[in-house]
């Protein structure tokens, strides 16, 4: 048994978490909010040079052959910077599925940053649909590859995060992805929103801490109160207790084990739980000033309410868990 | 990352099981936390130790094998998996023996820690008093030096002394420098409970048993011998080993993963049954798993670290707290598949009376959510 990570994994999350740290600040997110392309077309480029946007590509498409072991510390980077765009719909979902359909061509672009992937579930809910070079959909039990040329519908959906780019679509044409696995595309992208769940919710226990130190009532520092600390003691404790069953489930899918849908959905439910809790702390214990528009707080914060939902809300998952740990029900 | 067993892992548990299934006592037990069942666990834990299983990450020469943590939590999740009780020399070989061997000289180490494995010598604590519950370091109880006769005399009182009637000795902290401020001037103590001016009174506790005790001790004779750590040097001493008891040892997965199987196995017959009336509940039951889960996976990532040379810092607060409310959580879910004859007794009744302790003893999760928030976080004490 060993349960701890590289120390090559842990330079490149620290690498991705040097680069987001300098070009994807509150600015930049928030200037996905307000307009212009719903990612940092610089930012992706620098993300395709350290090697990220083809980490699940293999070597011989520009990728780095790397697994979802070397994947997820960096997803946690980019919840932690609230990166914009659709990160995990490329990197985790859609490169590893094409590349796995032998899309060499696709895989080479989308490694190299040359084209943007999106992922979705259900037509009537696309990210980044009008953005993307390729969709790929869910459809029935397989995955449909659509272009923007097959698009007949794209009608724009205004969601709480606008930072996001969510449509409802339909196509004429496409194709569907020969041998798609739909189960191991949807696992990907559950523990993909999960890791990012994780570092929004240690950014946002960072920045409440620093608030709480900082901010002065009754003449002392409000973080000194036991009511202040015992919220944030709260939502550390979650966190802590969803990063290992987190980087478990990246263990499970990148080793393809039988128990990878029930460890992903075990993931998603606590990094959800974790996450929703800690947003709402960091809403507390900044009072007033963390209501605001102005104030970034609640850019984190709404990212938080769309990934807790997204592939799978904490009550689907839990009830996947017990499907697998109970059995079905009598 | 290499979350599979490796092939002597395997082996050591595959042994465990084995010596487990061979020679567990019939189950269950009565409780150790009365007089009957006291004599029941003690033998119990002596044929433990004769099989070479009561301390196994222990060095050989004091009773154990050598194990390594990771072959520790193997044995702990044997062991529960068994269906074995909590052990009644768990105070000793869990709390303070971390200490010992932190702490002790060679001699101390030779003498007190082979006694223990082997359940000759019964060790509770001493830290709570009347007036120091949370506020350990507002103990009264004194020790005075007796230069002539190579040692120091104790008087003052201890309380919630768990399993403190049964119990051989105590160890435990008392104000050696009445001068000092609060955090200095304590040493830590080993005390012989059948010496001289030492009372014990039993205390039944919420559940009924006999568990608890109070500790009387008027001008008890300790040799210098039964110093641990240097005089005055108690209060860092004494830390070492309420982060065993809140971190890693005391409570390890193992014992939780077997709660939450009898669980599942309470859920299926009760299910099965048609006595599930409420859907939520069988949510709530996978959500046990997953704490439980959770629990195992954030001890491993912990070994992980504490196997390459890493200490355990301020964050066996986080287990502590964890761990106390799972507990609850698990047995109140059990509760909940019994309704509505949940309150008539039984081992999950018992269960939860003693997991509503878990917030309340090894410093309550108030103290522990303090910890986390002013040396994890590093906001302002005051």
């Amino acid at each position: 048994m060993d349960f701890a990570f590289t120390d090559d994994q842990l330079a490149f999350r620290d690498a991705v978490r040097d680069l987001l740290g300098d070009a994807c600040g509150p600015a930049a997110v928030r200037a996905s909010w307000e307009g212009g392309p719903g990612y940092d077309p610089k930012l992706w480029a620098g993300l395709a040079e350290m090697g990220v946007l083809g980490i699940l590509a293999p070597e011989g498409s520009g990728g780095l052959g790397l697994t979802e072991l070397d994947l997820v510390l960096l997803l946690e980077e980019t919840g932690r910077a609230a990166l914009p765009g659709p990160v995990v719909e490329h990197v985790a979902v859609a490169v590893p599925l094409l590349a796995a359909a032998g899309g060499h061509d696709l895989v080479a672009r989308a490694a190299a940053g040359e084209i943007v992937l999106t992922f979705a579930d259900r037509a009537d809910r696309v990210g980044w649909a009008a953005e993307a070079d390729v969709l790929l959909v869910a459809d029935g039990p397989g995955v449909r590859l659509v272009l923007p040329t097959d698009l007949t519908v794209v009608h724009a959906l205004e969601c709480v995060d606008r930072s996001r780019r969510d449509a409802a679509v339909g196509w004429a044409g496409g194709e569907l992805v020969d041998g798609a696995d739909l189960a191991l595309a949807l696992d990907r992208a559950a523990l993909g929103a999960a890791a990012q769940l994780c570092g929004l919710a240690a950014h946002l226990i960072d920045v409440t801490v620093e608030y709480a130190k900082a901010r002065r009532q009754f003449g002392v520092p409000i973080g000194s109160y036991q009511a202040v600390k015992h919220h944030l003691a709260d939502a550390v404790l979650r966190l802590e207790h969803a990063r290992p069953p987190v980087y478990r489930a990246a263990w499970s899918v990148a080793r393809g084990l039988p128990s990878r849908g029930r460890d992903v959905s075990m993931a998603k439910a606590l990094a959800g739980d974790a996450a929703a809790l800690a947003a709402r702390v960091a809403l507390q214990c900044h009072g007033a000033i963390g209501y605001t528009w102005e104030y970034d707080l609640h850019l984190w914060m709404k990212r938080v309410w769309v990934l807790d939902r997204a592939w799978g809300d904490a009550a689907h998952h839990t009830a996947l868990v017990a499907d697998a740990v109970l059995g079905p029900r009598a | 990352m290499d979350l599979t067993e490796t092939a002597d892992e395997r082996a050591f548990r595959a042994e465990a099981r084995a010596w487990l299934e061979a020679n567990k006592p019939e189950l269950p037990m009565p409780p150790g936390d009365t007089a009957e069942g006291f004599g029941a666990h003690r033998e119990w834990e002596r044929r433990l130790f004769d099989g070479g299983w009561a301390a196994v990450s222990w060095p050989r020469e004091y009773g154990g094998r050598d194990a390594s943590l990771w072959e520790w939590l193997i044995f702990e999740e044997e062991y529960y998996a068994a269906g074995l009780p909590q052990r009644v020399a768990q105070n000793g070989i869990f709390l303070l023996a971390p200490t010992v061997f932190e702490f002790g000289t060679p001699e101390q180490k030779d003498r007190i820690l082979p006694r223990m494995a082997a359940v000759e010598d019964l060790w509770c604590q001493g830290w709570s008093e009347p007036d120091a519950g949370s506020d350990l370091a507002g103990i009264k109880s004194r020790a005075v030096r007796d230069g002539a006769a190579g040692g120091w005399r104790l008087t003052g009182q201890k309380t919630w002394t768990t399993r403190g009637a049964f119990c051989t000795h105590l160890f435990g902290l008392f104000r050696t420098d009445p001068e000092a401020e609060r955090h200095r001037g304590m040493t830590y103590f080993l005390v012989d409970l059948r010496a001289p001016g030492v009372t014990v009174r039993p205390v039944d506790k919420l559940d009924g048993d006999a568990g608890f005790a109070e500790v009387f001790l008027e001008d008890v004779f300790v040799p210098d011998a039964d110093v641990l750590g240097g005089v005055d040097q108690g209060w860092s001493v004494a830390m070492a080993t309420t982060g065993s008891e809140r971190g890693l040892t005391l409570r390890s997965p193992g014992r939780f993963a077997a709660v939450v199987q009898r669980l599942i196995d309470l859920y299926r017959r009760r299910d099965s049954a048609g006595l599930v009336s409420d859907a939520a509940l069988r949510a709530e039951v996978a959500r046990c798993w997953m704490e439980a889960e959770a629990y195992r996976l954030a001890t491993e990532m912990t070994v992980t670290r504490l196997a390459r040379g890493e200490r355990m810092g301020p964050e066996s607060s986080l287990n502590k707290i964890f761990w106390s409310e799972m507990d609850i959580h698990l047995h109140e879910t059990a509760l909940g598949l019994l309704a509505p004859d949940a309150d008539l007794e039984g081992a999950w009744l018992r269960g939860y009376q003693f997991s509503l302790a878990g917030p309340i003893y090894a410093g309550t999760n108030e103290i522990q959510r303090n910890v986390i928030a002013e040396r994890l976080l590093g906001l302002p004490r005051r």
